[in-house]
């Protein structure tokens, strides 16, 4: 039977979640084209996030664990899984399009000859072919794609594919396999690393709380000592008001670009063309008008709330439920109902 | 030191692209600009080159779209530009395009680093820069925040990668190829000179078969593009008290499930 690879990407010795998205896109396709579901576990832990991922459907496991792989880095992971696709041959190999998702899979895309779609968000098998819907143009189109030949490989879009639910006894059949590159052949040497602190990464959250060019409007008096008055009233109101409201809800922070070029906010949380693209299952923003180059990057979140204090904000035109008020007004008394409703 | 940076020309940020009676790609009379995460790594080359008294050379691929992005780089202030001119790579997939920047980067010969933007707008990826890194068998850090040290005698460069998770600092052998972040500086506005200058250069073209590379077939096609799906969402605006349209809000979330 063929396999369908996918990649079950980790940090610092455990699954990232996003990974069982691809587990469970790469079983829906695997009736249709007549495959197993393989998941490729490099690096630190492998053999237990194999096991975890049997629990979401996978039945073989290509496991190493080398030292050379402990961090993720490109070039010993794209060695390794170059040689299992050349040796292998699977239908299809797959991964989410995370940082190291998109750099993993293009380099060995590159080094099979292979096609690759990135950012994919529907995909169906027709003949031997692989179809794809994906969004281009920084989100304003999309384009239906076809991948041929041997081995296709498909970066899905985060939050786009369901994973499959846990299954604690279910097992797969592992196999070690060794790796490819020594370490005096990687050119590339990470010296070290600083987690992001307390933050929730955008791609993941499932709720996002963004703050815009209305953050601004902070009607608290800024300090004799604040330096630029405009630029300290939006920080402490990302702080004091978004923040407040992003914690009750387990959210991520974001931000429009007109907020992270004006100093408000740093760029780590712009989402919009040239910041992340996100899909979460909510979105509230909150004085954002609604810029061409915002909505790429949000529109495609389930449900949107908008809150501004111009009825006329194109925002509401995406929005499914809108406040036309003062979001300094407004946030703290959502917050406080929160706060109650989900007793927190 | 040679800095390679290459460019595209992309619809305008602010410009409403729509798929035309023909099926093709539109965006009416809005400007062609710079791919918008080319403008960083269009200003990082020119400042690490002369930082090195180093050169900078500009490369598209594609029609003549892409004209005025190399002309945009030459008024930034990039030394030499070259427009690999075949408007089929325009239509062809990452891996074809990745095949004639490598093709070209070996006939510059003495390239030491390629300064790249972290994806293009228009394809929306970025496995184009990875491919051609993977292609020239050079490393490839992507996300730099941060060129921390570059040391010619050496030969290396240190950066400070972006990642989900965090900052990473990473030290890699040249040649090599780097995308950069917007966090990474603030891209200049040409000067007047240099708009001149540009207005007056003639840009090479090279050919795919200047490049020794003949047109093969590509594993992923475009089908055909579309418009979004949706237009659907009717808005319904919360009345009220504020208090009132938090409880309405919040009871909504909740019915939706998204809590």
């Amino acid at each position: 039977m063929s396999a369908i690879f996918v990649w079950i990407e980790s940090h610092e010795g455990a699954a990232l979640p996003t990974s069982w998205e691809a587990l469970g896109a790469g079983l829906r396709l695997a009736p249709a084209a007549g495959s197993e579901v393989v998941a490729c576990v490099f690096g630190a832990n492998a053999g237990e996030i194999a096991q975890e991922a049997a629990g979401y459907g996978a039945t073989s496991a290509l496991i190493c664990e080398d030292e050379t792989l402990t961090d993720f880095r490109l070039e010993p992971y794209a060695a390794l899984l170059s040689q299992l696709v050349q040796e292998r041959q699977p239908r299809a190999v797959m991964a989410v399009a995370s940082s190291r998702g998109r750099e993993l899979l293009a380099a060995s895309a590159a080094d099979c000859g292979s096609g690759l779609f990135t950012e994919v968000l529907e995909l169906a098998a027709d003949g031997d072919d692989l179809h794809v819907i994906r969004p281009v143009y920084a989100g304003k189109l999309w384009m239906e794609g076809k991948l041929s030949g041997p081995s296709p490989f498909v970066l899905l879009r985060g939050r786009s594919f369901p994973a499959q639910p846990f299954d604690s006894s279910a097992s797969l059949t592992a196999e070690r396999v060794e790796a490819v590159l020594d370490e005096a052949e990687i050119a590339t040497k990470v010296e070290s690393f600083t987690a992001a602190q307390g933050r929730i990464n955008l791609g993941d959250a499932a709720i996002i709380v963004s703050g815009g060019r209305g953050m601004a409007n902070n009607p608290e008096a800024a300090p004799a000592d604040a330096g630029d008055e405009t630029i300290w009233k939006a920080q402490h109101g990302f702080e004091h008001t978004i923040r407040p409201l992003a914690k009750v809800l387990g959210a991520a922070v974001g931000a429009s670009r007109a907020a992270v070029d004006a100093g408000y906010i740093p760029y780590a949380h712009q989402v919009g063309q040239t910041g992340r693209v996100v899909s979460p299952d909510l979105y509230i923003a909150c004085g954002i008008s609604g810029a061409i180059q915002h909505q790429a990057g949000m529109r495609s979140s389930k449900i949107i709330v908008a809150i501004n204090k111009d009825a006329e904000a194109p925002i509401f035109k995406l929005a499914k439920y809108g406040i036309v008020g003062d979001l300094y007004e407004v946030l703290p008394v959502v917050t406080e109902t929160l706060k109650q409703k989900l007793g927190k | 030191m040679h800095i390679l940076l290459m460019t595209r020309g992309t619809p305008d940020t602010a410009a409403r692209v729509v798929v035309d009676d023909s099926g093709a790609v539109s965006w009416g009379d809005a400007a062609t600009v710079v791919n918008p995460w080319d403008e960083y790594s269009l200003e990082e080359g020119i400042r690490q080159a002369e930082q090195t008294d180093g050169q900078t050379t500009v490369l598209a691929l594609g029609g003549e779209l892409h004209l005025d992005a190399l002309k945009h780089s030459l008024a930034m202030g990039v030394q030499n530009a070259i427009l690999v001119d075949d408007e089929q790579l325009d239509a062809r997939d990452s891996l074809a395009y990745a095949r004639a920047a490598a093709a070209a980067v070996q006939q510059l010969a003495d390239i030491d680093l390629i300064i790249l933007g972290k994806e293009s707008v228009d394809v929306g990826t970025d496995q184009h820069n990875v491919q051609l890194a993977r292609l020239l068998g050079w490393p490839m850090l992507s996300y730099v925040s941060r060129i921390l040290a570059i040391d010619e005698a050496a030969k290396t460069i240190r950066v400070e990668r972006m990642l989900e998770q965090g900052l990473q600092t990473v030290r890699s052998r040249l040649p090599a190829v780097i995308s950069v972040m917007k966090d990474i500086n603030e891209p200049r506005y040409p000067s007047f000179m240099g708009i001149r200058r540009a207005a007056r250069a003639d840009i090479p073209r090279w050919s795919l078969a200047d490049l020794g590379l003949a047109s093969q077939e590509s594993p992923a096609e475009v089908l055909e593009y579309r418009d979004l799906p949706g237009g659907d969402v009717s808005t319904e605006i919360l009345a009220g008290s504020i208090a009132e349209q938090a409880e309405q809000l919040v009871a909504r979330l909740l019915e939706e499930k998204v809590l």
